[in-house]
């Protein structure tokens, strides 16, 4: 992928959320392909701690000079923490997609047949560029 | 099929993002994007390709009691050199687009809106009737450019021998500049200092280039759509198709003040009875209190009712605020008055605030 960059650490939806398993909790964030194609990050509209996510449906709204769009959980679970630091400085999502978390989630017992349901960077690589 | 302007190519080659507008491919941003071109032309100077703006030229015996006829502005005011924003208006008093006039030597140029080119020639034409006037399409020969910002003075005088601090706003000269006859305003459509620029149509690629040479020390960037919309936006300048259209009156827009009713044209009679009557909606500013980003078409509610819609809504880049322009009805217009943005189906507080909400920046 020449034009976008690609975290291999993560794992991807086809909707361009990533997520990240640290010490047994899921991170989330878009991936650079939806950052650049929102153009710049205006707002976001997170979910609040102890909400309830599913895997597929719409978590948090992502605001853009362009439009509004859904962000949508990967995987299911509660939600234990929200990056506050996007409310104030949500340009982060633009400049370093892959840090610039949203939200954390608690998985559930479904977490091993949601992650397998989403792609590997490869996969999301080349499903990324059959979109171009 | 999508019209180019001359300078597609150079869009492209510089990366910019090319969508759909008004029936022409322009950028709605380049590689630095949309903020960053917003806070050149707020700070030092942006370049927009502009050329899918229309132009007609008018010239003629009649020129002058035509114009009075089918636009509001009093033009007997305006000398040689002068430039005014003005409308034109159906004979029920809405607007068929909103326009700029330049007086020229020997003849009138008038700066149409791309989307409205053909309508607006249409409506024209079909009005000339017995007057002497010649009417010609300009469009395709002259390429318009802006350039805009705070620095766009000190970029153009390193093109031209003109002395530029001479040029007053909303006025407009003929001279060389970069080697070519270009015609020069001082207008724009960003709330800061800068000219309109039109150039002979085959030249303009040089003549773009040209430019982003010649301020690359000032910080000029090249803009796109984007930048433009949000520049417009804060200044409060109206967009046709948003804040005025077909359905909306000059008065309910608050452009009172373009109109001349000392002369008659198209639209006087009703446009008087409005102001008689006062207007029933407004054209307002919104600050969203809950944070939220407002935009066109949401709902504006008062207690769970839908009193309006909003026009143009956004982050402003330059204030740091969500910021809405909205029609409300009259009572619920003044400053202060607390409404609802409804923002995807979720009531958010906001309130009225004065316009504009940048104060533009002129000479």
């Amino acid at each position: 992928m020449a034009k976008y960059k690609l975290d291999k650490s993560v794992k991807y939806a086809k909707t361009h959320e990533w997520v990240r398993i640290e010490d047994g909790v899921a991170v989330i964030g878009v991936s650079d392909y939806a950052q650049d194609a929102l153009s710049d990050v205006v707002y976001v509209d997170l979910p609040e701690v102890g909400d309830t996510v599913t895997a597929g449906k719409q978590a948090a709204t992502v605001e853009s000079v362009k439009a509004a769009e859904d962000v949508y959980a990967p995987v299911s679970g509660e939600v234990i923490e929200v990056n506050t630091a996007l409310e104030d400085t949500p340009e982060i999502i633009n400049e370093r997609p892959y840090d610039a978390w949203f939200f954390k989630v608690r998985p559930t017992d479904a977490l091993e047949q949601e992650l397998a349901a989403l792609m590997e960077p490869e996969a999301y690589d080349k499903y990324v560029e059959e979109l171009e | 099929m999508l019209q180019r302007t001359p300078l597609y190519e150079i869009h492209v080659a510089l990366g910019g993002r090319m969508v759909e507008f008004a029936g022409f491919e322009l950028p709605v941003q380049y590689p630095p994007g949309p903020t960053v071109e917003h806070h050149a032309v707020r700070t030092a100077a942006g370049l927009f390709d502009i050329d899918h703006m229309g132009q007609f030229e008018l010239a003629g015996p009649d020129v002058v009691e035509f114009l009075q006829q089918i636009q509001v502005w009093d033009v007997e005011q305006m000398a040689e050199g002068d430039a005014h924003y003005s409308l034109l208006c159906y004979e029920d008093g809405t607007v068929v687009d909103d326009i700029f006039l330049y007086r020229l030597p020997g003849r009138w140029l008038m700066v149409v809106n791309a989307a409205n080119r053909a309508k607006d020639w249409a409506w024209i034409e079909h009005h000339l009737g017995r007057y002497d006037v010649a009417l010609i399409e300009r469009s395709d020969d002259l390429a318009m450019l802006a350039l805009q910002g705070p620095k766009a003075e000190q970029i153009l005088q390193k093109l031209t021998d003109y002395p530029l601090h001479t040029v007053a706003t909303r006025t407009a000269i003929e001279t060389q500049i970069g080697g070519l006859h270009v015609i020069a305003g001082r207008t724009g459509y960003t709330g800061e200092d800068g000219f309109e620029l039109y150039a002979p149509v085959d030249r303009v690629v040089d003549f773009w280039n040209l430019l982003l040479e010649a301020g690359k020390e000032e910080g000029l960037l090249p803009c796109g759509l984007a930048a433009r919309d949000s520049l417009r936006f804060e200044a409060c300048m109206p967009l046709y198709g948003h804040e005025l259209s077909a359905k909306i009156t000059p008065l309910e827009a608050r452009l009172g003040w373009t109109i001349s009713w000392s002369k008659p044209f198209i639209g006087r009679d009703a446009l008087l009875k409005v102001r008689l009557e006062k207007p029933e909606r407004l054209l307002v500013g919104l600050e969203m209190i809950d944070k939220a980003v407002p935009r066109e078409g949401y709902p504006v509610a008062v207690d769970g009712k839908i009193i309006g819609h909003v026009t143009s809504g956004m982050k402003s880049p330059t204030l740091g605020k969500f910021l809405a322009m909205a029609y409300v009805p009259t009572e619920h217009s003044a400053v202060g008055a607390k409404v609802d943005v409804i923002v995807r189906g979720e009531p958010k507080q906001a309130v009225v605030v004065k316009r504009p909400f940048y104060k533009p920046r002129y000479k």
